[in-house]
């Protein structure tokens, strides 16, 4: 039993739930927006280059969404491969943690570098 | 000895299957999402191309499927948010389906925006 | 149990037989007016198959030992009325799930005990000495807060119905985090924060996805679900405070 981690692993979740919860709300509302009479580079780029504003509001997103989307899917995995019942689980529950700090890194190191490209 | 749909057949149980599903699609989408954006560092005409490629009008239907994603998760998490950390509610049937209506809304905005 | 058989003649009862590897095997048995599941499977085991394996005491919801899976949904098998759950003639038992297999419908219930003394769902005495009645105030939040638990008799069907206990064994459930959160809402209690503590330890009450399926299938009509999300709550305030 890992102690305390599943309950810091949920103040987490949470938290990065609701910093993302208005930024998606701003990003839905957006894509509609923008999403009228097509989309091109120049146009995109038009509005978030040098805006610090668009930085910042990105750059926090990719940082929530980075581990919002990691503690999801360990959880998934925890709770959803084949080997839930088996003899492998703490040796699972290690492999579901190293993919989700994985996928949570890549998230930070691609969603960086976009926001860099697009500002 | 599995257990049929049965006794998973109501309300808060589908709202949780949308909620895990659209969330394990939202994650697998988001790395595709974010290299696509980068494309523009080196060659805004790179970006072009696939922004191009985009306007097929099957692409814009799973875009809108993904739209309609993002909101059901968001709408869902703010359910779960509340669910949690505000007093119980009773009406947690009449949230769920408030929380569907407006990812249908959000999906046919940007559908009626994107053609 | 001397009514006159009912016009439909007979039921079929499908049981389960043997232990995690064991089968269904059919039964027929006469049908009776206000027949419970409980009932038919009575039936068989006194003029079938004596060997059948079951529990039950009280036979009027006061005990929660006849719990069973009536096709696919747990249920105390005293209070389901054969009609309404027959579907053209035939009913299906099994053992309740998330659960050690004894023999045929009784199932080993130390799992879910266990859990219970791991969420720490006893009532921990104030300092000793103390003299008189508690008083509290029926109408106090924590008072109502507390009936979450008072009403439960530990029958076991939220914990078989639950898909997260299904799916992470270590979770400690329904049953056990609603005790819990009646202890830590006890103004008589003297270790709330560690009950609260315990609760939180682990695959506990954090491991709860809101399925609510607990406070579909409860027969007592208590909300495990809203429970958990007390305890939830008062622990992510807690660890945010740097509560131990």
């Amino acid at each position: 039993m890992n102690g305390r981690l599943e309950l810091w692993l949920f103040v987490a979740q949470r938290i990065s739930a609701a910093v993302l919860a208005p930024l998606v709300l701003v990003h839905i509302a957006t894509m509609i927006y923008v999403v009228q009479g097509g989309l091109s580079a120049a146009e995109i780029l038009s509005r978030t280059q040098g805006s610090l504003w668009w930085a910042g509001f990105y750059g926090l997103f990719v940082a929530a969404a980075a581990v919002h989307g990691a503690i999801g899917l360990r959880t998934i995995i925890r709770e959803m491969a084949p080997w839930t019942g088996g003899s492998l689980r703490l040796a699972a529950g290690v492999a579901a943690g190293v993919a989700a700090g994985v996928f949570g890194l890549s998230i930070l190191v691609l969603g960086f570098r976009a926001v860099g490209a697009l500002t | 000895m599995t257990v049929t749909i049965g006794p998973r057949n109501h309300p808060a149980y589908w709202a949780f299957v949308l909620h895990r599903v659209s969330g394990l699609a939202l994650a697998l989408f988001l790395p595709v999402h974010l290299y696509v954006l980068a494309l523009a560092i080196d060659d805004a005409a790179r970006l072009d191309r696939f922004l191009a490629w985009t306007e097929g009008p099957l692409v814009k239907a799973a875009e809108a499927g993904l739209v309609v994603l993002l909101a059901a998760h968001m709408a869902g998490g703010l359910r779960l948010l509340a669910l949690e950390f505000l007093p119980w509610h009773e009406g947690q049937k009449a949230r769920i389906a408030i929380g569907a209506g407006f990812a249908v809304a959000v999906g046919l905005a940007f559908l009626l925006n994107a053609f | 149990m001397d009514a006159a058989p009912s016009p439909e003649g007979e039921l079929t009862v499908e049981i389960w037989r043997g232990g995690a590897d064991g089968r269904f095997r059919t039964y027929r048995v006469p049908r009776r007016r206000n027949q419970t599941v409980l009932d038919a499977v009575t039936y068989v085991q006194r003029h079938i198959d004596p060997s059948l394996a079951y529990r039950f005491a009280c036979r009027v919801g006061v005990c929660g030992s006849c719990a069973m899976t009536v096709n696919g949904a747990p249920r105390w098998t005293c209070r389901t009325r054969v009609e309404r759950v027959a579907r053209r003639g035939r009913v299906r038992v099994a053992p309740l799930r998330n659960l050690p297999i004894i023999r045929d419908l009784a199932v080993d219930m130390t799992p879910f005990f266990d859990k219970w003394a791991r969420a720490k769902g006893h009532f921990v005495p104030s300092a000793a000495g103390t003299q008189g009645f508690a008083e509290v105030a029926p109408d106090s939040p924590e008072r109502r807060a507390a009936d979450a638990g008072v009403e439960c008799i530990g029958c076991g069907i939220c914990y078989a119905v639950c898909d997260v206990v299904a799916w992470n064994p270590d979770y400690v459930g329904p049953a056990a985090l609603n005790r819990a959160w009646t202890l830590v809402n006890d103004v008589r209690d003297g270790d709330r924060a560690g009950h609260l503590a315990a609760a939180a330890a682990g695959a506990g009450c954090h491991a709860c996805h809101s399925h609510q399926s607990c406070a579909e299938y409860c027969p007592t009509g208590l909300n495990p679900t809203a429970s958990i999300a007390g305890l939830k709550r008062m622990a992510f305030v807690a660890a945010l405070k740097g509560a131990p």
